[in-house]
Parts: structure tokens; C-alpha cells; sequence
């Protein structure tokens, strides 16, 4: 009698320890939360990106590129990647000369003589995709968050249009589409990268200047990169988080 | 004025209206958030989705190589065996599809050349670059350079 007590009661502790990690789990199982798109396992990639100034040549391919498929306005205010040109005066670091006329969507004219010799470079400029994004942390609806692989994206049919997430983000990423009045950024071709493609502007880049990364992949060449060379994300002091790496970045840059 | 105990009705319908107030906040609540809002964090799951759904215009390198594998084989080698096709050529998922009568047009052979190879001081050193007025007035690239594997 004595040990069939025992028993019932050793059944019964196991019995209730399953209970409780299914209904735990249920609601998990029930969502299918790690699964959203077919053959795509939303927590198994960690996107970033990689640009080596060194390599860009202002020819804007990836301007075109990103607003050829992502049905961007052609206008310069609403551009989800630009590129920058930095004239930087060695005797006056810290006040250089940038432009990007038309987002550098035509390339860049020339900028005609110099007095005297400047240093120059362009910075090809998009969302940097932060983990701790300022953008994300003001929005006072939730139309825009951290995607769990990585990815700061926009719910439009959730957006006010409040504007508060275009002053919040320290990189001027984001703008108001005029067609819809809601916001909109890069959203690292999200519709390619769950598809096994790359963003449109890395498949375009004639230079190789930028590479799409997944940090969860370790056979993903974005490791290497990260290891053999001395990189830097923009606004460091801001702690965003940022997951765009750039190689050879000049201080003069914002 | 006698204090009595028994005065509460007006507590009662104070009640009354609180607990009809906070019935019909939950009440909307439960009617107006969607029902996949908070599955992985504060905002809606389907969203993921709805940026996942979209078109796709630039149908990838690897794709363009399934057919054009000779035009590949033209490009090994060479300087610009590392540009993906359609950064000359433009966006043609719907031709890799299939669902695009004809062939795609040829890029312009001196505009397309010319965006990358004009000289610009802010261009890195080593890039090859021309200054167009000295090197060829008019006239296609093409001529002297192959574009699928120039020479210089």
C-alpha cells in the first residue's frame, strides 16, 4: 500500500510537470511563431550589413536599384538608401561640405576645380537597421518595431503618420510617404532577404561596396569581414545598436 | 441632518458606472487590437508578412546564370565578373519569370558605361576612369571595350 502511494505520487508530479510545459507551450504551438513564410525560420537569421567606403564610386546604381523595387517616389525627400559626397578641408575637419543631389539617383555632377587639394569620398547612407532603435522606442502605436530576425520594419496599416519616429532616428532614415501619409523606410528588401536573395541595392552594387550579413549564419562571409578589418558604425555615441558596419569610415562623417 | 448608514445608493451607482465603463474599455479593447498584436513583441505579427508579400523586381544574379550560363563564361576572369547582371542590364524578375514577351532592352553602351567610368575626384584612386571629353567624344564604349569582359 506504501508503495503504490509513493508511486501515484511520483505519477502525479510527472503527470503535472508535462501539464504545465504544454500549456506553456501551447500558445507558442499554437501561433506557429517561429514559422511566417514557408521555408523561412524568422528566429533562425540576424541581419545586418557591411559597406566598404573604400570601394564606392558615387554612381548611385543602388539608389535606382532600391526605388526600382520598392516602388519609391522619384523624388529626392523620399529615398530609403542615398548615397553622400564628403569635401573635407584638412584645416577644418570638422565642418565638411556634403551633398547628395537627388539622393545621388543620377550619379553625381562634377564638382569643377579646387583651390587647393580636399579630401573627398562618398558614404552610401541607409536605415542601420539598430537593435535598440530610437525610432522604435517613440513610436506611440507599435507600428514599428525590431523584427525577430533583426529587421526594423513599418506596419502602414498601423501608422498614424505621427512623424514622430522621422525626428527619433539619428540617421535620417525615414520619411513620409505622400501617397499613403504613413511612414516608410528601407526595409533591408525584406521581401528578397526571406526568399534566399539579397537586398536590391547589394545586387546592383557594381563595386561590391556593400554586403547583406546574416550574423546567425557562421558560414555567412559577413564574419570575416567583421574580423579582418577595422569597421565602425555610424553615431557610436548614440548606442542604437546599429548593424551597419562601415570600413574605412573618415571622422568627418555624421 | 442625521447621519444614517443606509445612505449608499449613490456610492451603488457610482459603482454601477465604473464597472459598466471598465466592462466596455475591455469590451473595445478586445474588439480593436488585432488578435496577432504582442505575438513576438509590441506590435502586429502579420506585419512581418505584409513586408515579406511584396513584388520582387531584381530576380538575382544566380538566376539570370541558370539560362545565360555562356555569357557568364564570356565574364570569368574578367574585371567585371563581379557585377551582378541586372546593375547594367536593370530589373528583370519578370523576364526570368517568363512573363515578359521579347527580349529586354540592351542597356544605353555609353550612358551605362559612363555612370561608373566619368572622373570624379571623389571617386577611390585605382577605379578606372575617364574624362569623357578627352577620351571619346561620342561614339559606344562597346567599340574598343567588350562590356561583358573589357579590356583596357
Amino acid at each position: 500500500m506504501k508503495e503504490d502511494r509513493r508511486q501515484f505520487l511520483k505519477n502525479a508530479g510527472k503527470l503535472l510537470v508535462l501539464a504545465g510545459s504544454a500549456a506553456v507551450a501551447w500558445p507558442y504551438i499554437r501561433e506557429e511563431r517561429a514559422q511566417d513564410a514557408p521555408g523561412y525560420q524568422t528566429d533562425a537569421h540576424w541581419w545586418g550589413m557591411v559597406i566598404d567606403v573604400d570601394k564606392c564610386i558615387g554612381c548611385g546604381t543602388c539608389v535606382r536599384g532600391c526605388k526600382a523595387e520598392n516602388d519609391v517616389l522619384l523624388t529626392p525627400q523620399t529615398s530609403r538608401t542615398w548615397v553622400e559626397r564628403y569635401v573635407v578641408d584638412p584645416d577644418d575637419m570638422d565642418h565638411p561640405r556634403v551633398d547628395s543631389p537627388n539622393a545621388a539617383y543620377d550619379g553625381f555632377p562634377d564638382p569643377g576645380p579646387q583651390e587647393k587639394p580636399l579630401k573627398t569620398f562618398y558614404v552610401p547612407k541607409l536605415c542601420n537597421h539598430c537593435e535598440h532603435s530610437p525610432c522604435v522606442q517613440v513610436c506611440p502605436v507599435g507600428a514599428t518595431f525590431e523584427s525577430p530576425d533583426g529587421v526594423v520594419l513599418v506596419d502602414k496599416s498601423y501608422c498614424l503618420g505621427c512623424r514622430y519616429c522621422i525626428q527619433a532616428c539619428p540617421y535620417g532614415c525615414r520619411y513620409i510617404d505622400p501617397r499613403t501619409e504613413t511612414v516608410d523606410k528601407c526595409t533591408l528588401c525584406y521581401h528578397r532577404i526571406t526568399k534566399g536573395l539579397t537586398t536590391a541595392c547589394c545586387e546592383v552594387c557594381p563595386t561590391g561596396a556593400r554586403a547583406l550579413g546574416d550574423l546567425k549564419n557562421p558560414k555567412d562571409p559577413i564574419h570575416k569581414f567583421l574580423l579582418e578589418n577595422k569597421v565602425l558604425v555610424l553615431k557610436p555615441q548614440m548606442a542604437t545598436g546599429s548593424k551597419t558596419w562601415y570600413k574605412g569610415l573618415d571622422g568627418a562623417v555624421r | 441632518m442625521k447621519y444614517r448608514f443606509g445612505d449608499y445608493q449613490h456610492v451603488l451607482r457610482m459603482a454601477g458606472i465604473f464597472a459598466l465603463g471598465t466592462t466596455a474599455f475591455f469590451v473595445f479593447r478586445a474588439v480593436m487590437v488585432p488578435k496577432d498584436f504582442g505575438v513576438y513583441g509590441h506590435y502586429r505579427a502579420g506585419a512581418l508578412k505584409d513586408n515579406a508579400d511584396r513584388q520582387i523586381q531584381y530576380a538575382g544574379h544566380a538566376a539570370c546564370v541558370d539560362c545565360h550560363s555562356e555569357i557568364q563564361q564570356m565574364r570569368s576572369g574578367g574585371k567585371h565578373a563581379g557585377i551582378g547582371c541586372e546593375s547594367c542590364h536593370g530589373p528583370l524578375a519578370r523576364h526570368a519569370a517568363g512573363q515578359m514577351s521579347g527580349a529586354p532592352e540592351k542597356p544605353n553602351n555609353r550612358d551605362t558605361c559612363l555612370r561608373c567610368h566619368t572622373a570624379r575626384p571623389s571617386k577611390p584612386a585605382g577605379f578606372p576612369q575617364i574624362i569623357p571629353a578627352d577620351h571619346a567624344r561620342e561614339g559606344a564604349c562597346t567599340a574598343c571595350h567588350p562590356a561583358h569582359n573589357p579590356k583596357v
